[in-house]
């Protein structure tokens, strides 16, 4: 009994591998057998065969084994059995790019590969290639025109096959050999044709006619093989991806065909194709749609993945042709492959109307707990644009989240759920306590940091403001008593803000607070502290400013200063106002009105926190004219000051100081036959303005980008602030030759009419976000209001109004207040920034919508008087 | 995975693959360089393993890469080629490397024969493709390329194991039919 279980474990352990504990070193020795004459088949083919395991293993073999190896192996072509021929083969293929002087093997190879044996001939063909080398190309190439031609299938494909190999390297020589793939691609064998047509296609695809041409050909004239049609359709879809060519195509029209061919794997991937072309309408879509409707119900998984994964792709773009399909996705929701089940029902999500989702949630929720997280993750991500697209089922679906939430999960996923909430909450204020409380719930335990930390910052902000704030006190000091530092420190934050926002909860508060400072971390007492003392004072202004609203600084910046700062001990105090502000986000801004570059086709900054006027402060203080101006205010976006397409391609960005503006003009020479130097752009300044220096740029070469800046003082008057300046650009021009660059020595001046650059109030203000408005409004007080009434009879609707008065003044929409809830005719706009010098400015618009356009009442306050009368004089 | 269409090529293989029950590797082939060493290879193995070995699902999306695969007692076949390719043409050459190695078996596809044909395995794998272009996809073709002749071996060189296994096979087809 003890003997067999010992038996049965042995072969459990790898005894059944013969392979199993080979050494490389043990295996080589082995192959010297191979010198041994006479050859025995079997021997030698069973050590061949263990050396190509080992190599099949991943062990690196060195160069001076692997040639020992290999020349023990040429003898063992004396040998004529075909099963240890045909692994000397694989020995060489396998050899031929770790040992050295492979070529000996070359005449070998060329006999069995013209020899009478057509079991040899391809695999030879096949081994002959891969240790062929460009050089060596010429003295085969006679033989592997045979070799395509010839009538053995075998023998033609590996000889158009190893052509597309060797045809990396040597395209020229390949090219030679169209007229034998012509006549291949007539054979009767079918993947023969497959690689033909291959071969043909590839020798030819820089010549768009003749692939034209190969495609029309061949599209009247039926293949026999599915791999050739499928290759076919592919072309046909690139040419028409190419010439943008629409369903008029008759390229689309032997696609279309396609879809009614015999084999699965050619009308797949016609229909593929179709969803994949870009100038598709719903109507060429139809009959793609319904052949991959039939694949749906196919008995093959491998049929209704590629079905369900291609109709997720068209109902991203057209999600009202996958609504016939519906059915067929719904039964597949149970599928046993999962990942069908969850595309089915991703697609579902996309092409599914209102009444549909809470049927479908239950579904998902069924098979939740199977699916890996890489498809939960593509489930929340669904969800979270159906939250968008059906704000009104936040009820379902905030619940369905809840209980993914308590789940279990990886940190990626628990992230992309606790986003998901995020977004929801803050897109739509009526899921806003539902979805605090999942997330105080999630909080309770949750074992993220990160997340955890990003809640409470959440409720922060969000849980004063909600009918009963107290509730959420609780979760949070739990948080402090029961958590790691960074998240106790949080939790203080969290508390503190509570504290400033709700005045019956101040007192209770501040003995939370009290207790908070017998903590154990520094930081969290440090917290702790400040925030008792600050809570203490109760000043609404102090509250606002060191609570609610925080930092406005770009932190790249004040690290900055601040070092500058303690450089050169200095009497002063560190002045705040002289850190250039935290601009919003590029990603914020893009949605929102500017116009310009996406911020993606940007170059990667270095610093992931440098902001692009980062970037720009330090450009201008390399330039020694301009280093002295002080802290830049702001950037302005790059704005074309020509037509893109002239001879010279001029972009302008402001950059404001305190009391000059910078002008930025990044020029590109178009004409390769002109040498541009000391290039200027001359201002004529508005009333006010004075310009008082220009930086040429002393060479401008074609196509090699180059800048000139120019120096304008503002108006001493406070109140006049915007100008329209007219611009020429002045330079000396050499003519060159176009190929060499090589200037003439002579030049002429010459001078070229840009378009006007014109200074407007956004232009001094930098846009900052306040969290609370309302905390911030109280905090500048009324000293400096202005109230106006205005009549905008040009707007429309409320949108397009708000939409023009964050581009004028330059200024943040705070708390969501750029988005008007459908069907209201007035909505009020919050707009937070701080104007040049560093003053807060504030405006609050009451926009009401009547019959003779938007009518709005607009009240701005500032620290400073005369800001309060810029911004309101900016909208008329 | 959203990108545009695949450019028209023969090159349709990233890489083929049999495993054992453990996710060991008994044969795999890499054509392109989406895996450049062995460790990373293997490592993509294992995952792919571990991802695959419960749920006999034929299909599925890994790394970003189309995994068609198929099993069969202690063996696990794998075809994997890039997210844009057509399932279809990868599972018609699963099937036809499952098929003609089931052949070469004769139909007893599992580790210990495997490796007692691995020279045949070898060369059906090198005969279904080369260099990542599909060489032939009809199991019965490349069967008679690779043209094993297990009868012709004389009974005086067969092991005790294969005669046995022989006669074992013999007796299991005649009382099948």
């Amino acid at each position: 009994m003890l003997s067999l279980k010992r038996d049965k474990k042995e072969e459990e352990e790898g005894g059944g591998n013969p392979f199993n504990n080979l050494e490389k070193s043990s295996v080589l020795q082995e192959a010297r057998t191979f010198n041994e004459t006479p050859i025995n088949p079997r021997k030698c083919g069973h050590i061949l065969t263990k050396v190509l395991y080992i190599i099949n293993q991943g062990e690196s073999i060195g160069t001076t084994e692997a040639t020992e190896a290999f020349f023990a192996m040429t003898k063992l072509f004396q040998s004529k059995d075909p099963i240890l021929r045909r692994l000397v083969y694989l020995g060489i293929k396998e050899m031929s790019k770790i040992a050295q002087d492979v070529i000996i093997v070359t005449s070998s190879l060329m006999k069995d590969m013209t020899g009478k044996e057509d079991q040899f001939r391809g695999p030879a063909i096949r081994a002959l290639c891969s240790v062929t080398d460009h050089s060596m190309l010429q003295s085969i190439e006679r033989y592997m025109k045979q070799a395509i031609v010839d009538k053995v299938p075998g023998v033609s494909s590996a000889a158009l096959v190893s052509a597309l190999h060797l045809g990396k390297g040597s395209q020229e020589v390949i090219k030679r050999w169209v007229n034998e793939a012509q006549e291949a691609v007539n054979s009767d064998n079918v993947m023969v044709q497959f690689h033909a047509l291959g071969l043909l296609y590839y020798i030819r695809k820089t010549d768009k006619l003749a692939v034209n041409k190969l495609v029309s050909k061949f599209s009247k004239h039926t293949l026999k093989s599915p791999y050739a049609y499928c290759l076919l359709i592919r072309i046909a879809s690139k040419l028409i991806e190419e010439e943008d060519a629409g369903s008029d195509s008759p390229m689309f029209d032997f696609i279309e065909s396609c879809l009614r061919h015999k084999s699965e794997m050619v009308i797949y991937e016609a229909a593929h194709a179709i969803v994949q072309l870009k100038n598709t309408t719903a109507k060429d879509l139809a009959p793609a749609v319904s052949v991959l409707q039939l694949f749906c119900s196919s008995p093959k998984p491998t049929l209704r993945f590629a079905a369900v994964r291609t109709l997720n792709k068209v109902a991203i773009k057209h999600p009202a042709a996958v609504t016939a399909c519906n059915l067929d996705l719904e039964n597949l929701i149970t599928d046993v492959n999962r990942s069908i089940a969850t595309l089915a029902i991703t697609t579902l999500l996309k092409t599914g109307n209102e009444s549909s989702v809470d049927r479908l949630m239950k579904q998902i929720s069924s098979f939740m707990s199977e699916i890996s997280d890489e498809f939960k993750i593509v489930v929340v991500q669904a969800i979270r644009s159906l939250c968008a697209k059906f704000p009104r089922k936040h009820n379902v679906l905030m619940t369905f989240l809840a209980q993914m939430l308590r789940d279990e999960g990886g940190f990626d996923y628990k992230k992309e759920i606790v986003d998901c909430i995020i977004v929801t909450i803050e897109e739509n204020p009526e899921a806003k306590e539902a979805g605090l409380a999942h997330l105080c719930e999630f909080i309770e335990d949750c074992e993220h940091t990160v997340l955890a930390t990003k809640i409470l910052h959440l409720l922060g902000k969000e849980g004063p403001r909600t009918p009963t704030p107290s509730k959420y006190i609780r979760f949070i000091y739990n948080r402090v008593i029961l958590e790691n530092a960074a998240v106790r420190a949080a939790a203080v934050s969290a508390i503190a803000k509570f504290g400033a926002h709700c005045e019956d909860l101040l007192e209770s508060c501040i003995v939370l607070l009290e207790r908070c400072q017998l903590d154990t971390d520094d930081e969290v007492r440090d917290r702790a502290t400040f925030y008792v003392n600050v809570l203490k004072q109760q000043q609404k202004a102090l509250s606002s400013a060191f609570i609610l609203n925080g930092l406005q600084v770009s932190v790249v910046g004040l690290e900055r200063a601040l070092h500058q700062y303690t450089l050169e001990p200095n009497e002063a105090e560190f002045d705040m106002k002289s850190v250039p502000l935290a601009t919003q986000p590029l990603a914020e801004q893009k949605v929102r009105d500017v116009p310009g570059e996406a911020p993606s086709a940007r170059p990667a900054q270095d610093k992931v926190a440098a902001s692009r006027q980062d970037v720009y402060q330090e450009q201008l203080a390399q330039v020694p004219e301009l280093a002295n101006l002080g802290t830049l205010f702001k950037s302005s976006q790059p704005m074309e000051v020509t037509e893109s397409e002239t001879e010279y391609y001029i972009q302008c960005v402001k950059h404001t100081f305190s009391n000059y503006i910078v002008f930025q003009f990044d020029c590109t020479n178009t004409l390769n036959d002109q040498l541009l130097e000391k290039v200027t752009v001359e201002m004529e300044p508005a009333e006010g303005f004075e310009v008082t220096k220009y930086i040429a740029c002393q060479s401008l070469p074609y196509n090699k980008p180059g800048t000139t800046y120019t120096l304008v003082r503002l108006p001493a008057e406070p109140t006049q602030v915007t100008g329209t300046f007219a611009c020429t650009l002045k330079f000396l021009v050499k003519d060159c030759d176009p190929q060499t660059g090589e200037p003439d020595d002579e030049g002429y001046d010459d001078e070229y009419v840009l378009e006007d650059v014109e200074v407007t109030v956004a232009d001094h203000v930098q846009r900052v976000m306040k969290p609370n408005f309302a905390a911030s409004w109280e905090e500048v007080g009324p000293e400096n209001e202005l109230e106006d009434t205005y009549s905008l009879s040009t707007m429309s609707t409320i949108e397009e109004a708000i939409k023009n008065i964050v581009q004028y003044m330059g200024l943040q929409p705070c708390e969501r207040s750029d988005k008007v809830p459908e069907g209201k005719s007035s909505h009020t706009l919050y707009l937070g920034g701080v104007f040049r010098g560093g003053h807060d400015a504030l405006v609050r618009a009451k926009l009401a919508l009547d019959s003779s356009g938007v009518t709005m009442q607009l009240t701005v306050r500032s620290t400073d008087p005369n800001v309060s009368e810029v911004l309101a004089t900016a909208v008329a | 995975m959203d990108g545009g269409l695949l450019e028209p090529s023969l090159y349709a293989i990233k890489a083929i693959a049999i495993l054992d029950n453990d996710g060991n590797r008994l044969l795999a082939k890499y054509y392109d360089d989406t895996f450049p060493n062995t460790k990373e290879q293997k490592a993509f193995e294992k995952n792919l393993f571990n991802k695959t070995h419960r749920a006999n699902a034929e299909i599925i999306m890994f790394e970003g890469l189309t995994c068609v695969y198929k099993s069969n007692v202690d063996l696990f076949f794998y075809v994997v080629g890039s997210s844009m390719e057509n399932e279809l043409i990868l599972s018609s050459v699963l099937n036809a490397f499952y098929d003609s190695i089931s052949q070469i078996l004769r139909k007893n596809v599992e580790k210990r024969a495997l490796l007692d044909n691995l020279d045949a395995v070898f060369l059906a794998a090198d005969e279904l493709c080369d260099g990542g272009i599909i060489l032939e996809a009809d199991s019965n073709s490349i069967v008679q390329k690779v043209a094993i002749r297990n009868d012709d071996i004389p009974l005086g060189e067969q092991t005790m194991a294969q005669v046995l296994q022989s006669a074992k096979d013999q007796i299991k087809w005649s009382l099948l039919k």
